[in-house]
């Protein structure tokens, strides 16, 4: 299955660009994509934290991930 | 004229508009915390800080934090409005207003609600040196 995925902040950098598309087996949970996205972007392992957010919300590691979900890498936030 | 509590803007934000978008005439106390860019960073000098907002998703975790500020604090109203975009020193990036009908409360929500805000609503800030630039609190 195709999973889109935007990047903000140094995630875009890290990435060299705002999206991607991974081709992942189903079923595929946030976990599995952490660590695909870990093992082509080794860079990801030296931030203090990594979130998913799927369609908005943060997500745990055990939510299932569907085609159509809008998908979003969280580096550690800044903002205030 | 924004007239909204929750706000993320790429123009100046107003102090006085967003105290008033809080004002309640059952509220004694209005607190506000403003945050503004800060010209250096252990002892680098800082040129200017560059915002980018994932805006719907921190619309929603601001929202969040006004509804939990509600649940904990006898809270009127509370607005949240951040900027985004290109900032340069002394500009505001965030300001913070909550009423409660006794001052108390409205200290402890502010500083609540701005704590929170740095922890989980995603917007990151990038600091822009002389010689290079760094996005805040990225690395441990």
């Amino acid at each position: 299955m195709n999973i889109q995925i935007r990047f903000f902040g140094i995630a875009k950098d890290i990435v060299g660009g705002s999206t991607c598309e991974l081709l992942l087996k189903p079923p595929c949970s946030v976990a599995t994509l952490r660590k695909s996205l870990m093992t082509l972007y080794p860079a990801f392992g030296d931030l203090k934290s990594i979130m998913i957010a799927v369609n908005d919300e943060y997500a745990t590691d055990d939510v299932q991930l569907a085609t159509s979900d809008d998908v979003v890498l969280i580096p550690p936030v800044s903002g205030g | 004229m924004v007239d909204k509590l929750v706000h993320i803007s790429d123009k100046v934000l107003d102090v006085q508009r967003i105290v008033d978008l809080v004002h309640s005439d059952s509220a004694g106390a209005i607190d506000v915390f403003v945050g503004t860019v800060r010209n250096s960073t252990k002892g680098k000098k800082v040129m200017r800080l560059e915002f980018e907002s994932y805006d719907i998703m921190a619309i929603k975790e601001m929202q969040k934090i006004i509804n939990q500020a509600k649940i904990q604090w006898p809270v009127e109203k509370m607005a949240i409005h951040h900027r985004k975009g290109i900032l340069s020193i002394g500009e505001v990036a965030v300001i913070i207003a909550v009423s409660t009908p006794h001052r108390k409360a409205s200290f402890e929500a502010c500083q609540y609600a701005i704590d929170t805000l740095k922890e989980t609503v995603p917007i990151w800030k990038k600091e822009v040196f002389e010689d290079g630039e760094v996005w805040v609190a990225a690395h441990p």
